[in-house]
């Protein structure tokens, strides 16, 4: 079983709070990848509000933004065999409904020594 | 003296479960020492000589109160074995002879089996089998074995594991504790810090072995719950151990033990908790179990007995319309705290009650945990609507992997009916 992020990005600032229906979507959304046995990590999720930037010569900016106008607004862990399972996560995430994206990464491990 | 019994019948076996992890804890801490071995072997003998005994002259008035003389002269023997052997061999160091003549006599007087050295004991035994130096799995097992007298096979069902494997675990775990020089201490806040969570679950698990009894026993499945409670009871006793979530725990134990005397019907069948009688519910267990979750929210921790006391609590209410919207959501937290094959199906259960039997089916098929009866239970109730031959499929993969009597008899009272609807008759 390999474990990949999956990254959280939206591009309205509109309705930064979300209702409670989303709320309770979202949370049966996770709990339902819980439910087999494939959350590795609840990930976390990020503030829009309170964000800067670092870039090269001493410059902070505020905001979380890059060149384009979108931003990461959270991520968690999935356990799953191949990318195309973990896609399958991310496809149901209801964040696609209001116009965010899901993005998905596998975690590299890197080789470590066998203790056996 | 009573009348001659036959000790083959119900007594001595319940006794057995009741008092030998007691004896064992009360002598095993009195010896302060690693000997809890010899702890166990003093029980054993204690249970055999009342076999014989008892067979003979009849059960004795008092049957508690004569196990506990017995284990304690045996326990006195073992002493003055030890203490003779210790004179003759060890004699030339006066030092070390003389202190520990102190400490057997010091022994000796305190073997005493009060309620409150028995809770004492119990406790500082549960605390000192749960050593880090064992995996979670193995403390558990051996405390199961150790403080609570449960055999390898209860101990295989609790863990949903093949006997062998526990077998071979509680071996380990004891070379383990000898290896880690165990000793039954007193109480100290780093050792509560460090072991509070594996002596929950221990208890958690306890309980749930009782309320979720292989045996279909109702008397015997009572009084491992009520155990279990009273086991709590001594961590809410004590100051070091009376944690919030301590009393989260004592709260959802007394909400499902509320529902003890209406689970189960007089010939031991199970019944489902949307036909049992509301009436049996203990109110004096609802009402306690208000009171230890109150308690529980003193302050900003939320385990996961918060979230499953919150789950029972809402039980006891009668069926409104946002119900089970709140078992959901506080189930999709619990499964998200943390994994258990047991809440991905209650958790899917609530799901399809919320979201309907359709998309209950297709989580609950994700879900996949072929082999588990709950599993093929669930999707059983949940297609009986829907498609009568999966259901019929479902219940008997159910029916062929539980080990439980009373379950297969439910089950099979299910599956009678859909086959009767199936044929149209």
């Amino acid at each position: 079983m390999k474990e990949f992020v999956l990254i959280f990005r939206r591009s309205e600032k509109s309705d930064l709070k979300p209702s409670p229906e989303q709320m309770r979507e979202r949370m049966d959304w996770l709990a339902g990848i819980a439910a087999q046995n494939k959350l590795a990590d609840k990930g976390r999720t990020l503030s829009v509000s309170n964000a800067k930037t670092a870039k090269p010569g001493n410059v902070v900016t505020d905001g979380p933004y890059a060149e384009i106008k979108e931003f990461v607004s959270g991520f968690i862990v999935v356990k799953a065999e191949t990318i195309d399972e973990a896609t399958e996560f991310a496809k149901a995430n209801p964040i696609l409904k209001k116009g965010g994206t899901v993005e998905v990464r596998e975690v590299i491990t890197f080789p470590v020594e066998s203790q056996d | 003296m009573k009348e001659k019994t036959d000790p083959h019948d119900e007594l001595l076996p319940n006794l057995f479960r009741s008092e030998y992890a007691r004896i064992t804890a009360v002598i095993s801490r009195c010896f302060s020492l690693e000997h809890f071995e010899t702890a166990e072997d003093i029980a054993s003998e204690t249970f055999l000589k009342a076999a014989e005994v008892w067979s003979v002259n009849g059960v004795p008035e008092n049957p508690r109160a004569w196990l506990y003389t017995v284990a304690k002269n045996k326990a006195k023997d073992y002493l003055k074995r030890v203490s003779i052997f210790e004179m003759k061999v060890k004699g030339e160091i006066e030092l070390e002879e003389s202190y520990r003549t102190e400490s057997l006599s010091q022994s000796e007087r305190d073997i005493v089996f009060t309620e409150q050295a028995i809770a004492d004991s119990q406790l500082a035994m549960i605390f000192a089998v749960c050593n880090p130096a064992n995996s979670t799995e193995a403390q558990i097992s051996l405390a199961l074995q150790i403080l609570c007298g449960f055999s390898i096979e209860q101990i295989a069902n609790a863990f949903l594991a093949k006997t062998e494997t526990i077998k071979k675990r509680l071996l380990r775990a004891r070379t383990n504790l000898r290896n880690d020089n165990f000793r039954i201490d007193v109480l100290k806040e780093d050792a509560v810090q460090s072991r509070v969570d594996v002596v929950l679950r221990t208890l958690y698990l306890l309980f749930n072995e009782g309320y979720s009894s292989q045996s279909g026993n109702r008397l015997i499945s009572k009084d491992l719950c009520l155990e279990a409670i009273r086991l709590t009871l001594v961590l809410t006793d004590n100051p070091l151990t009376n944690t919030p979530e301590v009393n989260a725990l004592l709260a959802l134990m007394c909400y499902q033990a509320s529902r003890l005397d209406a689970r189960t019907d007089d010939t031991g069948q199970m019944i489902l908790f949307e036909q049992q009688d509301r009436s049996l519910w203990n109110q004096e267990f609802i009402d306690k179990g208000i009171y230890y979750l109150v308690n529980a929210c003193s302050g900003n921790e939320i385990s996961k007995y918060h979230l499953e006391a919150a789950i029972a609590y809402w039980h006891t209410t009668p069926a409104d319309n946002d119900k089970w919207e709140h078992i959901l959501q506080l189930y999709n937290q619990l499964i998200i705290t943390e994994y258990s094959p047991a809440t991905a199906l209650n958790r899917t259960f609530a799901l399809a009650k919320v979201c309907g039997n359709e998309r209950g089916i297709r989580e609950a098929e994700l879900v996949a945990l072929y082999g588990n009866h709950y599993y093929h239970a669930l999707l059983g109730y949940l297609y009986a609507d829907i498609d009568v031959d999966k259901s019929i499929a479902h219940y008997e993969e159910a029916i062929s992997s539980t080990r439980s009597m009373a379950e297969k008899k439910n089950l099979a009272k299910e599956l009678e009916r859909l086959t009767r609807v199936k044929t149209g008759s």
